[in-house]
């Protein structure tokens, strides 16, 4: 059981030091009564099985030449395999750019008086473990897979050019968020270029690719139509008003399936012999017309947190009304509400796997069309397969749902 | 300031006059808009010769529908449409009640003080709730249950359940309806009971034990009309012979395998959202109880979950509302409810506009009674006063 040593001779008294010993830890943890000691056994076995079973499915059973095949067609879809690289310099500027804005965001954030002082090199490290553990072990996953020198050398300058970039936007002086803003933006544009100007067809787009691609690009078009529309819902006039509510609720209101369905004849709501536009196309405007709806009631949330008394402070000084929202009211309704939309970029990302439902190719159609090749045909691999895909979510979900927790505590939204 | 309008302002700087012309201007956009939209509609419609109108509701289905036998393909549309809304309900109503007593266990398991517990509660939670529904779904369904053994061969448990890929049998009733009435009855008269105990506890002060008598009552009555009306529901035993299972209810593989995906995805919200309220109650109300003397039981019981209830009520109608829109998710199983129908229905060559517009707005009214229920109830267990 717990000891208390006796306290150091000083006048101020400290705490009483309560040493925990692995033994101690495990009384008090595991078996403190008759029935959590009855839970621990019960389920302390189950669990020790299913963690058995899940592992040596993992390790040892799990056939994976199935994904290590077609590990390509996982990432990518049927992007044509010469214009490849057009991806690599994508992720190479992603990387880079990603990087530099991560050490100006660390700039700014020592910049403010309240934040903790810096900490030694060791604990980065270990903080860096802590938040990224989920997507390092997806990267090490697939490198296993892939086998190839080549691809681990890329990862290897990938990482390399990201810590570069971090540590070159934490030496440039002058850091603001509008710069951090625009970099950004124009890093998306420039990925959007390299991906897209004069690139492969876009039904040739698919697997992870894919997936990210429409989850961003539904994201960056539905945030601009949100605000609008938690602004409309907000409106003194009741025309504007009601239109807006209603469009927030219907969307709401709906599964996000019968809006894609509703995709696959949008062609009849277009002018005759007009454009028509392809399967991402529709699918990337309906993801961002569904998630303009979830924002808006994210961004109400967020206006409504705003004190009045910053609204009336602004009328007093003269603002007009434009004026107050881009001034006073946005900035301080996005800061607020910066975990929830992280959490709705999330939800967004698992919803894209609804497209495979109308046929394009995103990572879980791909993964699931492996079992049909001719050489895994009839084997059983569904398992492994959807194993893969699952493990790619989880990963990418699991980091940006901990980064958006750790955003909040660091943003002190709910204590402000 | 030399304006000759005296206490009038011209009209192009007078507030009302902007406001009804801006709100105007907006309607005639948005209005233009939609007539943009539709009138494309009815251009495309005629300029293609696509089928338009409800006719083809009475149209027969030409599809059979896995689940429901009596149904044959000559019946019309509705019929089938209808065949769908009841098995979305069923889907719905089973995981609505599973997911609500797994996320129940799930919230209290993370706030356990049982290490172990907690920490495997965080796991199943933080993984579940990170991957999609859809891919869980499948991965249930291809995986899990298309995996089971054969018809010819199943898994039989205690000679009650068989288990096969093509789905489960358990036992079930068979008999009178007319007793399930009684049933039903009985349920009402228990309700009363405890109700009359209730009321009577607070005009006099004795006990009420209104769940003792209320179950008192009930199995009272229901073992009394059971004898009274001559034993008139039994029950039947799946049997398993060579490819054929008689007797007890059947549970489709796709039913299965939707109602699980939908129960632990849900239920890890759920978790989740019973978790953050009990632990947003202020931490005052519990020391306040442990000041009083009440014991665990009643400290959760009469403080912290009527308080918890208030910021549950709305976060749990929302899960809900999710899970009935969710259960659309069974188009990629194949399990009949309603989308899969209607998806069927729009491959027959039925027109898509009437069919998506009919199932929007099955959702949508549904969507919106919810909401409408949960606002009156919201309203009335609010703090009364201030």
């Amino acid at each position: 059981m717990a000891a208390i040593q006796p306290s150091p001779s000083s006048n101020d008294l400290q705490p009483p030091y309560t040493r925990t010993t692995p033994l101690s830890w495990v009384l008090q943890n595991l078996f403190n009564n008759w029935y959590n000691t009855v839970f621990t056994l019960f389920f302390g076995v189950i669990l020790s099985y299913a963690a058995y079973r899940g592992l040596r499915f993992f390790f040892v059973t799990a056939r994976w030449e199935i994904v290590e095949t077609n590990l390509t067609n996982l990432m990518v879809g049927q992007f044509p395999r010469n214009e490849l690289e057009r991806v690599w310099a994508a992720l190479f500027l992603l990387g880079g750019s990603g990087g530099f804005i991560a050490g100006q965001a660390k700039q700014l954030s020592t910049q403010d008086p309240t934040s903790p002082p810096p900490s030694p090199g060791r604990e980065q490290i270990l903080d860096f473990v802590r938040r990224a553990w989920p997507f390092t072990i997806l990267v090490l996953f697939l490198l296993r897979l892939s086998r190839s020198t080549t691809i681990m050398l890329l990862i290897l300058a990938l990482v390399a050019l990201t810590g570069a970039g971090r540590l070159i936007g934490a030496r440039i002086p002058g850091a603001s968020p509008k710069r951090i803003t625009i970099f950004a933006l124009a890093t998306a544009c420039a990925t959007l270029l390299l991906l897209l100007f004069n690139g492969p067809p876009s039904q040739e787009w698919g697997g992870l690719l894919l997936t990210v691609f429409l989850s961003t690009v539904s994201i960056l078009a539905s945030f601009p139509l949100g605000i609008l529309l938690a602004l409309g819902r907000r409106s003194s006039l009741p025309a504007i008003r009601f239109v807006c509510v209603g469009y927030i609720e219907v969307i709401r209101g709906v599964p996000l399936i019968t809006l894609l369905l509703l995709s696959t004849i949008l062609k009849l709501f277009l002018p005759p012999n007009s454009f028509d536009p392809n399967d991402i196309t529709r699918a990337a405007v309906v993801l961002a017309l569904f998630t303009a709806a979830y924002v808006a009631e994210i961004m109400r949330g967020g206006f409504q947190a705003i004190p009045q008394g910053q609204i009336e402070a602004a009328q007093a000084l003269g603002l007009v009304p434009i004026q107050t929202i881009r001034l006073i009211g946005l900035p301080q309704a996005i800061r607020k509400v910066v975990p929830a939309l992280v959490g709705q970029f999330i939800s967004l990302l698992k919803d894209t796997s609804l497209v495979s439902i109308i046929g394009l190719s995103d990572i879980l159609k791909v993964s699931r069309s492996f079992t049909s090749q001719d050489d895994f045909v009839g084997k059983g691999l569904t398992a492994e397969t959807l194993a893969a895909a699952c493990l790619v979510y989880w990963a990418l979900c699991f980091t940006m749902s901990k980064e958006s927790k750790r955003l909040e505590e660091r943003l002190g939204v709910g204590e402000r | 300031m030399t304006s000759s309008s005296g206490t009038h302002p011209p009209p192009w700087r007078n507030v009302r006059v902007l406001r009804a012309g801006g709100q105007t201007f907006f309607l005639l956009t948005v209005g233009t808009l939609i007539w943009f939209f539709l009138s494309n509609l009815s251009q495309n419609l005629s300029d293609q010769n696509l089928p338009t109108g409800w006719d083809y509701l009475e149209q027969p289905t030409n599809f059979r529908i896995s689940g429901a036998e009596d149904f044959r393909p000559t019946q019309p549309v509705w019929k089938a449409l209808l065949i769908g809304l009841k098995n979305t309900a069923l889907v719905s109503f089973a995981g609505i009640v599973l997911a609500s007593v797994l996320g129940l266990f799930l919230g209290m398991g993370r706030l356990s003080n049982n290490w172990l517990i907690r920490k495997a509660v965080g796991f199943y939670t933080e993984t579940i709730r990170n991957i999609p529904l859809l891919v869980l779904i499948i991965f249930l369904y291809f995986a899990i249950v298309l995996r089971l053994p054969n018809i010819k061969e199943p898994f039989i448990l205690f000679d009650t359940v068989v288990v096969s890929q093509r789905g489960i049998w358990l036992p079930w009733t068979e008999g009178d309806a007319i007793f399930w009435g009684a049933v039903l009855l009985a349920a009402t008269a228990a309700g009363i009971t405890a109700l009359w105990r209730t009321k009577r506890s607070e005009q006099t002060g004795i006990p009420h034990h209104r769940v003792l008598y209320g179950a008192g009552a009930f199995v009272f009555l229901t073992i009394a009309g059971y004898f009274l009306m001559g034993s008139p529901v039994s029950l039947t035993l799946p049997e398993h012979s060579g490819r054929h299972v008689d007797g007890g209810i059947k549970v489709l593989s796709e039913y299965l395998a939707l109602l699980l995906g939908l129960t632990l995805y849900t239920a890890s919200h759920i978790g989740e959202i019973i978790r953050g309220s009990i632990q947003a109650v202020p931490k005052g109300q519990s020391e306040a109880a442990n000041t009083l003397a009440l014991s665990a039981f009643h400290r959760m019981r009469f403080v912290v979950l009527p308080q918890a209830a208030r910021i549950m009520l709305p976060l749990l109608t929302n899960q809900y509302l999710n899970l009935v829109k969710n259960s659309s998710l069974a188009v990629a199983i194949g399990y009949m409810e309603i989308t899969q129908i209607t998806r069927l229905v729009m491959n027959q060559g039925n027109p898509g506009v009437p069919n998506i517009a009919l199932l929007m707005l099955f959702y949508l009214v549904f969507s919106l009674c919810i909401s409408a229920l949960t606002n009156v109830l919201n309203q009335r267990l609010q703090y009364v006063g201030h």
